[in-house]
């Protein structure tokens, strides 16, 4: 029997989110029509043996303990929301809640980051895990980045022959590996020895600290306190995948993971909208049912329209993702941009952002996550993000901006954020 | 009555660039009639039977549709050819024989005015103080920015204050003059300035007198002017000459529209828009305040506002463009596309958008 753990932090973390994750949990957030996590959870879901999915995370429990029901509902495995008393760590959650997740005796289960995307292929991460030596302890999924942006992830040094660990350092500041840690893992239950070891430690710190200078964190660092010390132990692996994989961290990466999801329905047979029907369509486009579309619109490629939205006549919607309820008036132009819930474009009106895509040419490239701001304190040009129940009036541009929820537009605006 | 005019067209336009990379800029439409013949047809109208044009290089293209023009008028056009600069007054020493071949009072223009033109109104306005000349004064609203003109209440002139301080006036010189022959005694065939070297030694003798515009005036030798200029112009067709104005679908109060034109389902246009013969419009097009010109094709769902769309132009579908944007002749504008303030030379074809105002070559 199979477990999976979804790590999603709480509200502390995900920041760059805003204003979208002002409305709505990050991980809740819907790419491609699906809340972030409903990808993680349909992965788990098609593994053969898998029986439970935990969400972890330190949000309120009432809209997440929804959303786990709606999942068990719709996967056929059960779904459950443990909410984590303070921020833990992505190792000190799983701690915590080590009897959960041992209930039932699973031979092992999958831990998830839930910020990030990809093609998850946890049946082969399970193949792989079982064919090491029984006392594995864990295996981590790996990918390949490029040289100059493995620095800002975990990295990883392989043992070719045995796909053993032998080094491990999270975010190094000079190059290690272009192998980097996507933040999934498959754990034997054993781990919570090793995770029980370091949280004695760490209490033992707290008791003897001087706490003149306060008190040391409690968090235990799944990647820092557990996989690098057991590195070159023999006990901890590495499987790589070449599947696409992101990291989720900015609203940027919602519309790049917004396409690559889109196109995975289609290699996948998931239904996408067919040309003609409503409207004009090109490339992946995919639309909620309760969606209205004028037939003279002309949609995508890689956008996603939501439920009870509004397509208007005329109107060119494209690389973007139309939250529920939006209403895009006549002959209005929308690019590179997330129109929040509820918001309106009035007609003949622009939305345009500028996308920060990793480098197509270059193999392996990752999005590198841009400040907000450059050196010179300009904004750095970004997706366009209106904000939930936002009224952009008729004939505008809005470029390049970020506007915060509820906010009446009467005048055209370019590279702003809008409080 | 036999009286003449003289015109100073001067050089390349460079000011209206890139339209008159394309057209000698007399022939640039201003709602949708060649700039200079506006002009022409007042004075026509007031009893000129010659105009010289005061060019300073050959422009045979010119020289020909005005020839066609010239004979539907039946008033004779010719050209003076200035080889060397000659500045405001030099031109009037040029065409001397043509001026001062019978004694009537001559006009003097400058080719870049629009308004009312009071061609009648001045003259017997000249007649009337019997001096030399008769400059046209308009008022604006800053004066400063400009040298002003101070006069008494019959309107002989005083002095002249360039870009004053404080206020003395708020009249400036509108580019329109009458003069008797007698003033080609004080020009010689040199490089002078009417305005620095011949007005105030005339105002002095009491012999300058100044005539009051009503109405709207507007120097349109530059884009932003010529748009301000066209709605000033737009505007004064409503009391005017409403028939000239467009009535139908979509189409506001103020547009003036080529019956070879052809707008689409949807659209909205105006106020203050022309469009000029065979443009075509598609469906959803929004355009405000906007000049097209012969030939231009914008297709659906554009949004226009404040610019200048060059003859034969395409404007692709869901494009904006806004801020004083000039396409000059035949630019394509690929679908989709922002230009805010972009200045396009002719045959380019523009796939990128331009976010702020910039030259395109």
């Amino acid at each position: 029997m199979l477990k999976a753990v979804i790590l999603i932090g709480g509200p502390q973390k995900g920041t760059r989110f805003r204003p979208l994750s002002l409305q709505v949990p990050k991980p809740l957030f819907p790419v491609a029509g699906r809340p972030v996590i409903q990808h993680h959870i349909e992965a788990c879901a098609a593994v053969a043996g898998l029986r439970e999915v935990l969400i972890l995370g330190a949000y309120p429990a009432q809209e997440l303990q929804q959303f786990a029901a709606e999942m068990a509902a719709r996967y056929g495995v059960a779904v459950r929301y443990l909410q984590e008393y303070a921020a833990l760590g992505t190792a000190g959650g799983l701690y915590q809640f080590r009897d959960q997740i041992r209930a039932g005796g699973p031979d092992a289960f999958f831990v998830l980051n839930g910020d990030v995307c990809g093609d998850f292929r946890l049946d082969r991460l399970l193949a792989f895990h079982r064919e090491r030596p029984a006392d594995a302890l864990l295996t981590v999924m790996a990918t390949e980045a490029t040289r100059q942006q493995s620095v800002n992830f975990g990295c990883i040094a392989e043992d070719r022959a045995t796909h053993a660990v032998l080094h491990y350092a999270e975010k190094p500041e000079t190059f290690v590996s272009t192998l980097i840690n996507t933040g999934i893992y498959i754990c034997s239950s054993d781990i919570f020895q090793q995770i029980g070891t370091v949280f004695k430690r760490k209490q033992e710190e707290i008791y003897s600290a001087d706490f003149e200078e306060g008190p040391p964190s409690e968090t235990i660092s799944l990647e820092v306190d557990i996989l690098a010390p057991l590195a070159g132990s023999g006990r901890v692996f590495v499987y790589q995948t070449s599947r696409w994989w992101s990291q989720i961290k900015t609203a940027s990466a919602a519309l790049y993971s917004n396409r690559h999801y889109l196109k995975l329905y289609r290699e996948n047979g998931a239904p996408l909208a067919e040309d003609g029907k409503p409207c004009t369509i090109i490339g992946d486009v995919w639309i909620h049912p309760t969606a209205t579309i004028h037939p003279t619109a002309v949609l995508g490629p890689n956008v996603s329209v939501g439920r009870n939205a509004e397509v208007g006549e005329g109107v060119r919607v494209r690389e973007s993702i139309v939250l529920g309820g939006a209403r895009i008036r006549e002959h209005s132009l929308v690019l590179h941009s997330i129109l929040g819930w509820d918001s309106v474009v009035g007609a003949w009106s622009r939305i345009e952002g500028t996308p920060c895509d990793p480098d197509p040419n270059k193999p392996f490239a990752k999005m590198d996550n841009v400040p907000l701001f450059n050196g010179d304190g300009k904004l750095n040009p970004s997706i366009t993000i209106l904000g939930c129940n936002v009224n952009v009036a008729s004939e505008k541009i809005v470029l390049n901006c970020i506007i915060l929820p509820h906010k009446d537009l009467v005048r055209s605006y370019k590279n702003e954020i809008l409080l | 009555m036999n009286m003449k005019a003289l015109i100073l067209v001067g050089g390349f336009g460079t000011r209206l660039r890139p339209l008159t990379l394309s057209r000698p800029k007399p022939l640039v439409e201003f709602a949708n009639k060649p700039l200079v013949l506006h002009m022409i047809e007042a004075l026509v109208d007031a009893g000129v039977s010659h105009v010289v044009l005061a060019v300073s290089y050959r422009a045979e293209q010119m020289e020909q549709e005005l020839r066609q023009e010239a004979e539907k008028l039946g008033v004779q056009i010719t050209f003076s050819l200035e080889t060397e600069p000659l500045g405001t007054a030099g031109p009037l020493a040029l065409a001397r024989d043509i001026l001062a071949s019978n004694d009537e009072p001559f006009f003097v223009l400058n080719s870049d005015i629009i308004c009312n033109f009071p061609f009648r109104d001045m003259v017997s306005f000249h007649r009337n103080h019997g001096k030399e000349g008769t400059i046209v004064v308009t008022k604006v609203e800053e004066p400063s920015k400009y040298g002003v003109v101070c006069y008494d209440e019959r309107g002989r002139i005083e002095r002249f204050v360039e870009k004053p301080q404080e206020f003395v006036s708020n009249k400036i010189n509108a580019g329109l003059y009458i003069f008797n022959t007698s003033i080609l005694d004080r020009i010689q065939l040199r490089p002078t300035s009417i305005e620095k070297e011949i007005f105030p030694v005339m105002a002095e003798d009491g012999n300058l007198f100044s005539f009051e515009l009503q109405g709207f005036w507007m120097d349109v030798g530059q884009p932003k002017d010529f748009l301000t200029g066209m709605c000033m112009y737009l505007t004064s067709l409503k009391t005017k000459d409403p028939s000239l104005l467009y009535k139908g679908d979509g189409v506001a109060s103020g547009v003036m529209v080529d019956p070879t034109a052809r707008i689409g389902k949807n659209c909205k246009i105006g106020p203050n828009v022309t469009i000029g013969p065979d443009v075509i419009i598609e469906d959803g097009v929004r355009i405000k305040r906007a000049t097209v010109m012969r030939g231009a094709h914008i297709k659906s769902h554009s949004w226009i506002e404040n610019s200048i769309v060059g003859w034969r132009c395409v404007v692709g579908r869901w494009v904006r463009m806004e801020n004083v944007t000039v396409l000059g002749e035949d630019v394509i504008v690929q679908d989709e596309i922002y230009v805010n303030g972009g200045i396009v030379l002719p045959h380019k074809s523009i796939a990128a958008s331009v976010s702020e105002p910039r030259i395109i070559m």
